[in-house]
């Protein structure tokens, strides 16, 4: 393979550090070696600024787009207060994406550009929502797992140096470990209830466990970006680490259920101290990521939909306001 | 005052509809008279909840996504609470009025079970209906039901907040631009042949005298709100006829069926089961 060569136009991109930089760059570096925090106003690398634009306004999409498998259950849920759970559960949903936004906003690209990513498919949200929500179990496997697989994520995110995605995590934090347990609850009733409730609760944990899994990315060693975000100590374990430490906790917890996990390679190895499990399809994951899952399209389409929707609406809010501003300037 | 309960719950005294399930257990039990209203209470907030669940990750933004969440979490709350103090009538349980009555035992009025729409359409029926749950409990706030009165009490603050939303939507959306217009105006044009049913006396409604709120005393102060709501934006009052309807009777829309179904086929797949 050829070693790119420096055009002369990619030189000319190259900006040259200014003495603003450089003191910008060692009060930076400062932050991050004290391991505190960096705020919107203060300096930072391109690159920093360009990734926990990426990070956090890929979150908040997942955030979004997250809410439609669980909103397809809320006007079917079985009981009235499991139904009220789960509508407060998605509400909270866009109530996160609300804050990743403003945290995203933060770094300098607006909300409507973000969205506008999420709608174009230029930006990527998290693959686990490209799979069906078929039964009423999947609301607890998703509550359980996904969110438990969430929560792991995210904890370490609060310490995260960049100071409002911190901060927003930790609100998103609180909310996820009520998630967690509205979930588990749903399969803990369905588990100890009719044999077709248990064979459905089941069912629903198989099929969600290696998508739970693969939500931490890709093994560590296909994962280069990682090490950069670890050295700006805006991830704190790698992703094989968060990954053993979920396995570890859902092995603990599926028994409490009186269900199993769907893979019989999981143990503790006791020399290593970690949790080991059976290899993932990677494959798939993949192929899900490239927009081949199973839900890719629908998920898009009902988003997009959405949002044509109530562009008279949004235009009409926006008309209204400028109205009463210019109300408010003659006055 | 010395005839009065201690236990008297005072509004301002949340009752959740686990505090009504509680007192259920505890004994609370209500005539079929009073039951039969509760279910009108319970039915109404429920199938609205019901409509306006449909609408999270559907909104025109995130953050109509949480109003209109908010605003069917409250409704839920109502109609779990009035049902459950319903249900106290016959011995039977929220879950099993909700999932396992047909659609003739229902005593929704027609105005709830209207479809979405658009958002324009969504709005009108929330203008009309928070407007007039507003009417109403403020006037159930005083109940001789000391159960009905608590509810009320309660839920009168979350349907301020309700109404709120509705009058600030039908303001922004009349006086914001053509299209807006012509659609809150369309969706009030819609909704509105289902507005007489909400303030019709019956029978019922003599007979359980100071327990209930008489519909028709409502009328008045809503047509007076309303008709300053439109004026300020800029819309109509709909030149539209009263529909036949008989919600309170068990006869209903069309539109109830398919709500049904679609709200208790995952119970009744299950018959007996816990969730
Ligand atoms: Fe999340
Ligand atoms: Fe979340
Ligand atoms: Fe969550």
């Amino acid at each position: 393979m050829a070693t790119k060569t420096q055009s002369p136009r990619d030189a000319q991109l190259q900006p040259v550090p200014s003495a603003e930089d450089e003191a910008g760059q060692a009060y930076f570096d400062k932050i991050i070696a004290e391991d505190s925090r960096i705020e919107p106003a203060d300096w930072m690398p391109a690159g920093y600024r360009k990734t926990l634009t990426r990070q956090i306004s890929q979150h908040a999409h997942s955030e979004i787009i997250g809410m439609q498998p669980e909103a397809n259950f809320i006007t079917r849920a079985p009981s009235l207060k499991r139904k009220a759970i789960l509508m407060a559960k998605v509400q909270d949903e866009a109530g996160h994406g609300l804050y990743l936004y403003s945290a995203a906003e933060t770094l300098g690209t607006p909300r409507d550009e973000l969205f506008d990513q999420l709608l174009s498919g230029k930006a990527k949200y998290s693959s686990i929502f490209n799979y069906p929500a078929l039964t009423w179990a999947d609301m607890g496997a998703i509550g359980w797992l996904v969110d438990g697989a969430a929560i792991v994520n995210q904890v370490p995110l609060c310490r995260a140096s960049y100071g409002p995605y911190g901060r927003a995590m930790v609100r998103v934090c609180k909310e996820e470990s009520f998630h967690q347990r509205q979930g588990f609850e749903i399969l803990l009733e369905l588990a100890s209830g009719t044999p077709a409730q248990k064979q459905m609760a089941q069912d629903a944990v198989n099929r969600f466990y290696a998508p739970a899994l693969m939500m931490f990315g890709p093994n560590d060693d296909e994962s280069p970006n990682s090490q950069q975000s670890m050295r700006w100590n805006i991830k704190r374990f790698s992703n094989d680490e968060l990954r053993q430490r979920f396995v570890g906790m859902i092995q603990e917890q599926v028994r409490v259920l009186g269900l199993t996990l769907p893979d019989d390679e999981i143990r503790f190895n006791e020399e290593t101290g970690k949790w080991e499990y059976g290899e993932l399809d990677w494959n798939e994951f993949y192929e899900v990521l490239k927009g081949r899952g199973p839900c890719n399209a629908q998920r898009m389409e009902r988003r997009r939909e959405a949002h044509e929707n109530g562009a008279w609406v949004r235009e009409a809010a926006a008309a209204y306001a400028a109205k009463k501003a210019q109300k408010a300037q003659v006055a | 005052m010395s005839g009065e309960s201690a236990t008297r719950i005072t509004p301002g005294n949340a009752l959740r509809p686990e505090d009504v399930a509680e007192r259920v257990a505890g004994g609370v039990q209500v005539g079929e008279d009073v039951g039969e209203y509760a279910l009108r209470l319970g039915d109404d907030a429920l199938i609205l909840a019901q409509r306006l669940g449909w609408w999270i990750s559907r909104a025109p933004e995130l953050e109509e996504d949480v109003a209109l969440g908010n605003i069917a979490l409250d409704l839920l709350g109502h109609a779990r609470s009035f049902l459950t103090y319903a249900g106290s009538a016959w011995g039977k349980t929220e879950d099993d009025l909700a999932y396992w009555r047909g659609e003739s035992e229902f005593r929704s009025c027609f105005l709830v079970e209207q479809p979405n729409g658009d958002f324009g359409k969504t709005i009108a029926r929330q203008l009309v209906f928070s407007i007039f749950q507003h009417e109403l409990y403020s006037r159930l706030v005083d109940s001789a039901d000391e159960t009905i009165a608590a509810i009320s009490a309660k839920a009168l603050k979350e349907v301020d907040y309700h109404r709120d939303h509705a009058i600030q939507w039908t303001i922004r959306l009349g006086d914001g631009t053509e299209e807006s217009k012509r659609r809150i105006q369309a969706g009030l044009e819609s909704v509105w042949p289902y507005v007489a049913e909400l303030f019709q006396d019956d029978e019922l409604i003599e007979r359980l005298g100071g327990v209930a709120a008489h519909p028709s005393e409502m009328r008045a102060p809503f047509d007076a709100l309303m008709a300053q709501v439109l004026d300020e934006a800029g819309l109509e009052l709909p030149d539209v006829q009263p529909a036949m309807t008989g919600g309170r009777g068990g006869k209903h829309s069309e539109h109830l069926g398919y709500i049904l179904a679609e709200m208790q086929v995952i119970a009744r797949e299950h018959p007996g089961a816990t969730w």
